[in-house]
């Protein structure tokens, strides 16, 4: 069957428009025909950039056409999650505090995807700052999950993941604080890459817990990713975070393969807490990767059992610092005829925010609360190196660490909404990386029995995505997960 | 009952840098509201703050010239509060890790050294400011940030302060060092140097500490010394009534000499200090320290005992000199080009001071260049001009800038030291008062003098005073 070309990869898509076989502005014009016949369904975007996107194809097209150099995403679509600063472009963080706020500047990542050529197509529903494991948190809609619209296609990422697996964007940038790449793309059958800590500058990222934060990649393979990767990756001077490593070119060698590589498998991930589906995909991925000459080694991540107490205490107390500038003074959301600024504050921020912002506020704050910092904000810093240390230690032995990134696939919507300690337990596997700043790729690995996408992450050492990558890809060439597509009906919009 | 009064202070001063702490704007002062600023410093969503260089580093000097311990490892805090001001309800700055601690600073009262310790300094960002409207009723408060994220060094002394000459000495003192390191312009009217004070007052001989009020909204130096005259006034009156002070914060009202409370203890807020996530810790190593190091000049109280010394100067003169550094330079610029300490110290306390007050000169861009004093003093010496004409020389130069020898030239001022021609005045003279002449005959002295006055009148000043004075006496014939 061949592929519609909404249905192509970013390369695929790169290759017709290079070569003249399809105009760039003719390509967008399919992708916001696709937005606008699947968009009522899934609701992914929070704002759809078509007239910026048609005229920035034209220009392209005119480059192209007159043999000029072009960038390395020219002509491609890329969804931007809405947490993202783009300037003149809605930027609203699913908040109905920033509804209607408008950046003046472009986001690091935002200002390498125009310099590139990629074409905005709009930005993408997230959880309402990006605290959520569902989308469901979002202020401003409900995203599905396009293998079933009943279900949640994670977060909080959720509607970049979404665009990307219903082929309304061929690439999306998501952000991770917790997972929130890797999961949204492991339930949605994508692939979603969380780099190291400070690969990509933070600078435009509207900030959650700015120890953690870390713009993402979302694409429909390896080599999409390895390409969005190297766009994005880079010092930036505005991101005192940021590193100055040089960004190899991931695509280099992609195809170098595992043989005589150590994947390690850590027990205290392979516990009888998942899925059976997601365990028995793991194993045969596992079966796969010795067949390609790796090795698999039992390693030992002793304190993974403190990972999501430790996440909830510094992603909350950094949330309840950084969401402190929504006041209602600068911009976005004022209450209406406050009685005095205190009264402005209260009520701005209580109509502004929604109550998984408010809950994780309030837990912040109290956490960083004089008398209670010590036992629990150091404590959590203390355990939370102790945590970077399992990894060191592990990564003695092994060249990456291969676990689920989720243990359940997708759930129904409303199912985990009232219980919100259940639904932090579902980021267990993807919440140790941002704590200890390592990179990690989720790649789909199967399906469960109701034929709902299973994704399985690899973890590597600082900077070493290129490796991570190669894993993937080795992968991926034995594996036909990633080509396949939910089936979606059409509606009108 | 008699009481000790416990005085602490904290000072603000903000840093001489041209951009702000955090991002690329101007901090340059009085401008048009809200037009220094950019999406940093106004907290939009998705930024990030890059430390200033130059502002950790006047800091690091600043702790430095405060003789604090420097910590090889330094980094940075968010102080959350409320206010309108602060655009990202934080403040970074700096609390688990300063800048410097367990400092002291030297003060000097009637000539008695005493050392007032340094509890810490440290460097945070400056909030903006609140403006609220004239018109009555008005529902509405204004905001500009141009002061928003400059960069601001604060400077927190141990209570070792017990009278308020100490606590104006330590004022003194402090803004001399800050002016002397050149880390700050202490220009207390646009509010780049400010204090607040904490008072507590203690039984004689109890080593206990009292109740502790702090001082806020103290405008000027007078107002921190007037603040704390009546903050020890009010905290005797409720111990001898038998009460104990409350711990609170007090507003000191300016215009009726007089503080109220602001808020109490209890109400006293919590910062929620955390390490600032957006910023890497800084390390200090000892190369850095001792760049930083080689660029602070010599300090005010050495300075003032070298010119003692040096320029056989009274500690009256030394003193007036060293309280600007800009005058102190000045001075010894000029010695430097022509060897009169003396001369050059009365030029420079008496005239210049003057001229700049009564013509409200700023002393930092003064038109007059120390070569030009030197200039002026050689030709008084020469005898080119007398030293009458010579102030009016001074005031011409300080005005325009010009070298004496041009406003000598342009003003026809030179000297008349030909005897010839005052000669020939003095007959004028003598023939026109002959009153006077007989008076002096008869033994009236003073009549000379008025003689004298009339000669120089008639020559605008210019006659050489020491030759009238011989030839007139010779005429009336002494
Ligand atoms: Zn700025």
């Amino acid at each position: 069957m061949s592929l519609r070309l909404f249905e192509c990869t970013a390369h695929q898509i790169k290759a017709k428009i290079l070569s003249k076989e399809i105009r760039a502005s003719d390509f967008i014009k399919i992708v916001f025909d696709r937005i606008k016949s699947l968009e009522p369904n899934i609701q992914a975007f929070i704002t759809i950039n078509e007239d910026e996107a048609i005229k920035k194809a034209i220009e392209i097209d005119k480059k192209i056409e007159s043999n000029e150099n072009v960038g390395l995403l020219a002509g491609l679509p890329v969804a931007v999650k809405d947490n993202i600063c783009t300037k003149n472009l809605y930027t609203t963080c699913a908040s109905k505090i920033l509804e209607t706020f408008i950046p003046p500047y472009d986001a690091f990542v935002v200002k390498r995807l125009r310099e590139e050529d990629a074409i905005i197509v709009g930005k993408t529903n997230l959880d309402e700052f990006a605290m959520g494991s569902s989308t469901e948190n979002s202020g401003l809609k409900i995203t599905r999950n396009p293998w079933n619209l009943e279900c949640v296609p994670g977060g909080s990422s959720g509607g970049s993941a979404a665009a990307v697996a219903a082929d309304l964007s061929i690439l999306a940038l998501g952000s991770e604080t917790g997972g929130s790449v890797r999961q949204p793309a492991a339930l949605c059958g994508v692939v979603g890459i969380k780099p190291t800590y400070g690969r990509v500058s933070r600078y435009g990222l509207v900030a959650f817990g700015s120890s953690l934060d870390q713009v993402g990649t979302v694409s429909k393979d390896v080599r999409d990713a390895a390409l969005l990767l190297r766009v994005i990756a880079g010092y930036d001077l505005h991101d005192s975070t940021s590193a100055n490593v040089p960004v190899p070119d991931y695509l280099d060698r992609i195809d170098s393969g595992v043989d005589g590589l150590r994947i390690g498998i850590p027990k205290e991930y392979f516990t009888d807490a998942f899925n059976a589906d997601v365990y028995k995909a793991l194993k045969d991925a596992l079966k796969i990767y010795e067949r390609l000459g790796a090795q698999v080694v039992d390693i030992s991540l002793p304190h993974t059992e403190y990972a999501v107490a430790v996440y909830y205490i510094v992603a909350n107390a950094e949330a309840s610092s950084n969401l402190a500038r929504y006041d209602g003074v600068r911009y976005g959301y004022r209450t209406s005829k406050p009685n005095g600024i205190i009264d402005m504050y209260c009520r701005t921020r209580s109509e502004g925010f929604g109550n998984e912002v408010k809950r994780r506020i309030m837990l912040g704050n109290y956490v960083l609360s004089s008398g209670y910092y010590d036992a629990y904000y150091l404590k959590a810093s203390k355990v939370r190196n102790l945590i970077k240390i399992d990894f060191d230690v592990a990564f003695e032995k092994v060249d990456c660490i291969i676990c689920p990134t989720s243990p359940v696939p997708a759930f129904k919507i409303g199912e985990r909404a009232n219980n919100p300690l259940e639904m932090y337990l579902s980021d267990i596997y993807t919440i140790p990386a941002n704590l200890a700043g390592i990179p990690g790729i989720s790649i789909p690995c199967g399906f469960s029995k109701e034929g709902l996408p299973i994704g399985m992450q690899i973890l590597g050492k600082h900077f070493e995505e290129k490796k991570l990558l190669q894993i993937a890809y080795a992968f991926e060439r034995e594996t036909d997960f990633h080509v396949k597509k939910p089936v979606l009906k059409i509606s009108s919009m | 009952m008699t009481y000790e009064v416990v005085i602490g202070l904290e000072t603000h001063a903000e840093l001489a840098t041209i951009t702000k702490l955090f991002c690329g704007c101007s901090t340059k002062f009085g401008v048009e509201p809200n037009t220094q600023v950019c999406p940093v410093c106004l907290a939009m969503p998705g930024v990030l703050p890059v430390m200033n260089k130059k502002a950790f580093e006047y800091a690091l000097k600043a702790a430095i010239a405060l003789n604090c311990k420097i910590d090889e490892f330094t980094n940075f805090d968010r102080k959350s509060y409320y206010y309108p001001d602060l655009p990202k309800n934080y403040q970074i700055s700096q609390n688990y890790h300063n800048m410097g601690i367990d400092g002291y600073m030297d003060i000097s009262v009637n000539g008695t050294i005493s050392r007032i310790r340094i509890h810490n300094v440290h460097l945070e960002e400056e909030a903006g400011k609140l403006i609220h409207p004239e018109e009555v009723g008005a529902d509405y408060s204004l905001v500009d940030f141009n002061r928003a994220g400059v960069p601001l060094l604060e400077i927190v002394s141990y209570p070792d302060m017990r009278r308020v000459d100490e606590v104006e000495s330590y004022m003194q003192t402090l803004r001399k060092i800050l002016l002397y390191t050149e880390v700050s312009d202490c220009k207390m009217q646009e509010g780049s140097l400010r204090f607040e004070a904490s008072i507590s007052l203690r039984k004689k001989g109890v080593d206990r500490l009292g109740n502790r009020v702090e001082i806020k909204n103290l405008n000027s130096m007078k107002s921190v010394l007037k603040a704390i005259e009546y903050e020890t006034m009010r905290q005797r009156d409720v111990l001898d009534r038998g009460e104990t002070v409350d711990r609170e914060t007090r507003l000191w009202d300016e215009v009726n000499e007089k503080s109220a409370r602001m808020r109490s203890k209890e109400e006293s807020q919590d910062y929620r200090y955390f390490p600032e996530p957006d910023l890497l810790p800084v390390l200090i190593d000892e190369k850095w320290l001792r760049a930083i190091k080689d660029t602070i000049p010599e300090l005010p109280l050495i300075r003032r005992q070298r010119f003692i010394e040096t320029f056989a100067l009274s500690d009256y003169d030394a003193s007036l000199l060293i309280d600007e550094k800009i005058l102190a330079d000045f001075f010894e610029e000029c010695v430097k080009i022509l060897n009169r300490p003396k001369s050059f110290c009365n030029w420079i306390t008496n005239d210049l001071l003057r001229e700049v007050k009564d013509r409200k000169l700023d002393i930092y861009h003064l038109k007059i260049k120390p070569k030009q004093l030197a200039a002026l003093v050689e030709i008084i010496e020469k005898g080119t001009i007398s030293s009458t004409i010579a102030k009016e020389v001074f005031s011409e130069m300080i005005q325009t800038g010009k070298d004496p020898k041009t406003v000598v030239e342009e003003k026809k001022l030179v000297q008349i030291s030909d005897e010839g021609l005052i000669e020939e005045i003095i007959i004028k003279i003598i023939s026109s008062n002959p009153d006077a002449i007989e008076d002096y005959k008869k033994g009236k002295k003073n009549a000379l003098t008025f003689l004298v006055g009339q000669v120089m009148k008639e020559t605008k000043g210019k006659a050489n005073p020491k030759i009238v004075n011989e030839m007139l006496m010779k005429k009336v014939g002494v």
